[in-house]
């Protein structure tokens, strides 16, 4: 490391200082939220917002120190960029308590959040390359699926809100399919890092677009079956969306043929309108999102989520109503699901704006890692992990303004829930772990001429 | 707490959060313009002058490696002082999963403010523009280099 150090290196620079003061920084405006907040429910700064704020700090420089011991040279915006999304989001379900919402608890949103810290902590100490997780390539694939056909399980599963996602262990609830889609991601990745040649090269070409071979369409197939299976099975409209796109997006990074792109759409939408004709609780959605102003259906409480939600944006306009003093609780889980709709009353749309502009540069950062390594797992990897995450915040935010059916998504970092917090933060691990490859200076070579390179592990 | 200050506290934390934004994108510059850029370097020219006898970039020198084609397609790798393998092997500067290519395929190394192309024993060759490489050659900027499906480039 220090012969690396000494060296001048043009390139790039570790740049751990903009770290810190980015992630000092970060804290700062979750802190100022917080006092925020309870200057805009009582006038009182509330009491919880050192606790909350030192809690938050301290758990971010615990993280900062172990990225800066064991990726010196990760991409120094990942984290303070989650950080404020982490920490606004805990500010959110903080100010939904307040209202006496029920479930909301940003106590255990705080719990959650240090759990999911450690993870990434953890993550990115024993994962010391992450190349090793292309041997793992059909364990991971396996393991996804098992992750995903758990809920439907009878003694394990329970049906909470329609949707049958969640397990029960000890006194926990979990979201295995949370965890599922990573998995699915290495597995996609070490997949199509095998067999992107012939994927890419072999079929016809029929008018504008190369065709695949027909046996070639077979991981697409199975990957759709699974997917419509997770609609069905499990009623969850999100997961099996996002699961999906990722492989189709990961096979056109893979192949860079549009053929998929529009075999895969054609694909999910014949699925999915197969689906609402057969089965009614995806006709219930497909119809709250198409008549959702119809009085009807707001008054049956279909669309009346969704509404609401509509309503909280509306009134937030541009600037929104201040934090404290929207109304939150109208709208049902506007601490989960809905937290976006939350947080667009009372930051209105330039908030949202900075809000979707800090996802957009962590998907950025995270694209630019894909670019930036040199081997095809990685660049897919790498590449596949930042697609899931914007895709997640189109397929939600999406949802809840009414562009796409709503799905029943968590919004990544910002919502209630401890699976999917603690599976974003270990996705946010194996970016910095990448990145933290991909940004290496080389190794250098000993003599000045000789073949001789010196290996760094 | 009157309705003037809430909504003064209302901007100031929205702007706050956009001054957020900016110092990240403030922050990526670098990435794309490297660290060097003007004020930077009239900040801290102390720092500059420390590792010396690191020979100044000339204008005409090739900066970047871009890989013009081939599924590496996109990838940039900045020059710096330091020779540059390219092949299947893991510990290549530019690794390429190519059944045309061997493991230590090409080496690009610079020398008196060019760079040289150097074949190293591969298998099915190293072309610079059309002519097969057989010893060491200087490469201009911008004449590509094919090694299997890859083609690279040298770019200021």
């Amino acid at each position: 490391m220090s012969a690396a150090e000494a060296m001048p290196v043009p390139m790039t620079a570790k740049r751990r200082g903009a770290q810190l003061g980015m992630l000092a920084f970060a804290v700062l405006i979750v802190m100022g939220a917080y006092a925020s907040v309870g200057l805009g429910i009582n006038g009182e700064i509330p009491s919880g917002m050192l606790t909350y704020g030192l809690g938050l700090g301290g758990l971010m420089l615990a993280a900062y120190l172990v990225l800066a011991r064991f990726a010196p040279w990760a991409d120094p915006l990942l984290l303070p960029l989650v950080t404020l999304v982490n920490g606004l989001g805990l500010v959110m379900i903080y100010r939904i308590e307040q209202t006496g919402q029920d479930g909301a608890n940003a106590t255990n949103q705080l719990m959650w959040t240090a759990l999911g810290v450690v993870m990434f902590a953890a993550t990115v100490i024993v994962l010391k390359d992450h190349r090793i997780l292309q041997r793992f390539t059909y364990t991971a694939g396996f393991a996804g699926l098992v992750l995903l056909v758990l809920p439907v399980l009878p003694l394990l599963g329970t049906e909470i809100n329609g949707s049958r996602i969640w397990i029960h262990i000890g006194g926990f609830s979990i979201q295995p399919g949370e965890f599922a889609k990573l998995a699915l991601v290495i597995f996609f990745a070490g997949y199509l890092v095998a067999k992107r040649d012939v994927l890419a090269l072999a079929g016809r070409r029929l008018l504008f677009i190369d065709l695949p071979r027909a046996r070639d369409l077979g991981p697409v197939l199975i990957t759709w079956g699974v997917s419509i299976a997770v609609l069905v099975l499990e009623k969850d409209l999100g997961t099996s969306l996002l699961l999906f796109g990722a492989f189709i997006a990961m096979l056109y990074i893979a192949t860079q043929r549009t053929s998929w792109v529009l075999i895969g759409i054609l694909l999910f939408v014949g699925g999915a309108i197969l689906a609402g004709q057969i089965f009614s609780h995806v006709q219930v959605r497909f119809n709250g999102w198409l008549n959702a102003e119809s009085n009807d259906l707001y008054f049956d409480g279909v669309s009346y989520q969704l509404m609401e939600g509509l309503f909280a944006i509306g009134s937030g306009g541009i600037l929104g109503t201040g934090l404290g003093e929207g109304h939150p609780r109208r709208i049902p889980f506007s601490f989960s699901d809905f937290i976006f709709s939350a947080t667009g009353e009372e930051l209105g749309l330039t908030g949202l704006m900075a809000l979707l502009m800090i996802y957009a540069l962590i998907v950025e950062r995270g694209l630019r890692t894909a670019l930036a390594s040199r081997d095809p797992f990685s660049k897919l990897l790498a590449g596949g992990l930042s697609f899931i995450l914007a895709w997640q915040v189109f397929i939600i935010v999406g949802g809840v303004t009414r562009l796409i059916p709503l799905t029943g998504l968590v919004t990544p970092f910002m919502s209630a829930g401890g699976s999917a917090l603690l599976a974003n933060w270990m996705l946010i691990a194996l970016l910095v772990r990448m990145s933290d490859a991909a940004r290496r200076p080389p190794p250098q070579a000993i003599q000045d001429e000789g073949l001789t390179q010196v290996m760094q592990r | 707490m009157s309705e003037l200050t809430l909504l003064l506290i209302r901007l100031a934390f929205l702007a706050l959060l956009w001054f957020f934004v900016i110092a990240a994108v403030g922050v990526i510059r670098t990435d794309l313009f490297g660290p060097r850029t003007a004020p930077a370097s009239a900040r801290k020219p102390a720092k500059q002058a420390k590792p010396m006898a690191k020979p100044k970039q000339k204008k005409g020198e090739p900066r970047q490696l871009i890989v013009t084609g081939g599924p590496l397609q996109g990838t940039i790798i900045n020059l710096t002082e330091m020779p540059i393998t390219i092949g299947r092997a893991n510990d290549a500067t530019l690794v390429l999963s190519d059944d045309y290519a061997s493991s230590r395929h090409a080496r690009l190394f610079p020398q008196d403010g060019q760079w040289i192309l150097e074949d190293l024993g591969s298998t099915n060759g190293t072309y610079l523009e059309r002519s097969k490489v057989t010893r060491p050659t200087p490469v201009p900027l911008g004449v590509p280099i094919r090694i299997g499906k890859t083609v690279i480039e040298l770019r200021k």
